[in-house]
């Protein structure tokens, strides 16, 4: 349990509506600093919508979020000198299809981060290295597996150093036999002290990597808990109902 | 035969030989193709910052709306102004278009060649501006959010990210809505322009021999388009190979 540390996220009342969809009615939560969040519920319970809310992809209807302190909910917050801190992985990876995987990678912090190309460049190799796709920065993305586009999608959001990374189902796209490569990045990763938020149906990695997991159920946090306490003991019955229904 | 040949001979220089009447052929097609080039530029300049606006309009609707001020009033303005533009254009012929444009708005202008490129750059621009918001439209969203998430902001977004993809996926249609204007720059001879078209109509009014000049710049034409179409195939495979 690291979840001592400061607090990194808060939302106070998160409601999101689209039009008359009412998506998520009233999420009050905190996330530390180094804590690996797992965040599971059945399909439409509004995972996505929250994930996205964090770092202002989708513009919350009502109720605040504050990262690292400052509410990014306020409209005269600029939100993009946040959104460098709050690295996102995507289902669908995202990778720019016109530029090759070092480019993917520079992009950002040379323009953002103002850093020198050669600079931009080692982080982007030294990171590669590490996912073990250094031989593939030249490549574009057309060319890579759905494995390698998405380790390349998570390095690329790690050019930034970000404080806190946020994953959308990140291996629900891929094939059974590529899930493994992109989870244990994302293992190491956690190992780092990465403070992650993931949405997943993978409970292996609820069970071996989180800190905590998080039941979402109609747009509300059902139950919160240990992997331990939600997987051998839910309070809930909708949790014990969405857990039998996948295990 | 012979007689046919010395008859086809005699049209020949009737047509093209006697007071150098190729020249008004060889001028028009020089006429042609400037009034084209510039009114292209013009209309990739038009088209793009229409495009933009209205695909910007678009997207950030919502959040801007939610700010109000200044910036969304100007905004919603500006995007109502490209509208009536669009609709304007795209509604009437261009023929009238380069009328109205040259009799009644620059009257008092003896640059007809100004005028029409104006007219045919105008014009254009409305077509350009539509293809080019139909491939911002066709871009994945996840690229906007991919970009946007990484702390680029929209317009950072759209150079870097987006633009670059639009113009790569548009480029042939793009080409074909070049080789249109280009035809349709023919009508230049309404305001006076001694274009290709009017060149050989010039030529058939003096000899009263249409077949030989009409021929010549249905030709003309012809090779100019099949020389763009070319360059343009070209261009695509260069485009389509940069990727693997
Ligand atoms: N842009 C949108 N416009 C309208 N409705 C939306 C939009 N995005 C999400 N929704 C709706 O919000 C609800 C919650 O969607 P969300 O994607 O957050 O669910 P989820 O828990 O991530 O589901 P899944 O497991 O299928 O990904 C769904 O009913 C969905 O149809
Ligand atoms: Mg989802």
């Amino acid at each position: 349990m690291k979840s001592n540390g400061e607090v990194l996220i808060k939302t106070e009342k998160l409601y999101k509506s689209f039009g008359d969809i009412r998506v998520l009615e009233g999420i009050s939560e905190e996330i530390h600093k180094g804590e690996v969040v797992v965040v599971i519920g059945p399909s439409g319970s509004g995972k996505s919508t929250f994930l996205r809310c964090l770092n202002l992809l989708e513009m919350p209807t009502d109720g605040k979020i504050y990262f690292e302190g400052v509410d990014i909910t306020d409209p005269k917050t600029n939100i993009n000198s946040h959104r460098q801190k709050m690295g996102m992985v995507f289902q669908q990876f995202n990778l720019f299809p016109h530029m090759t995987v070092l480019k993917n990678m520079t992009l950002a912090p040379m323009k953002l981060l103002k850093m020198k190309k050669e600079d931009a460049e080692k982080k982007a190799m030294d990171l590669l290295r590490k996912v073990g796709l250094a031989e593939r920065a030249n490549a574009y993305p057309s060319q890579l597996s759905g494995g390698q586009k998405q380790r390349i999608a998570i390095v690329r959001a790690l050019c930034m150093n970000p404080d806190v990374m946020l994953f959308d189902e990140p291996t629900s796209a891929l094939d059974p036999e590529l899930v493994g490569e992109v989870l244990s990045v994302m293992k190491n990763l956690a190992a780092e002290g990465m403070t992650m938020i993931v949405v997943t149906h993978e409970m292996s990695f609820a069970r071996d990597v989180a800190d905590r997991v998080i039941f979402m159920y109609d747009g509300v946090i059902a139950e919160s808990g240990t992997p331990d306490e939600m997987f051998t003991n839910p309070k809930n019955p909708r949790t014990r109902q969405f857990l039998q229904s996948i295990l | 035969m012979a007689e046919w040949f010395s008859n086809l001979k005699a049209q020949f220089i009737l047509n093209f030989i006697d007071d150098n009447r190729w020249k008004l052929l060889v001028n028009g097609v020089l006429l042609t193709i400037r009034i084209a080039f510039f009114a292209v530029i013009l209309g990739v300049l038009i088209g793009s910052i229409v495009a933009i606006i209205r695909s910007t309009y678009d997207k950030n609707q919502e959040t801007m709306a939610r700010r109000k001020g200044f910036l969304y009033y100007l905004f919603s303005f500006v995007n109502a102004i490209c509208k009536v533009y669009l609709a304007i254009i795209r509604g009437t012929p261009v023929v009238v278009q380069l009328m109205i444009m040259y009799f009644i708005i620059f009257a008092s202008s003896k640059n007809g060649m100004l005028v029409a490129t104006l007219a045919f750059g105008i014009n254009s621009g409305a077509y350009v501006a539509e293809i080019l918001r139909g491939g911002i439209l066709s871009i994945d969203n996840g690229q906007f959010e991919a970009g946007r998430s990484l702390g680029l902001n929209y317009v950072q977004t759209m150079i870097y990210i987006i633009i670059p993809q639009v113009f790569k996926n548009v480029l042939p249609t793009l080409l074909n809505e070049f080789i249109a204007l280009l035809k349709e720059t023919s009508v230049s001879g309404y305001v006076g322009i001694k274009d290709l078209t009017k060149g050989g109509d010039t030529i058939r009014g003096l000899t009263f021999a249409p077949f030989m000049p009409l021929i010549a710049v249905a030709l003309l034409y012809l090779m100019i388009v099949l020389l763009l179409t070319w360059a343009a195939g070209k261009v695509e495979r260069r485009l389509r190979t940069s990727e693997k």
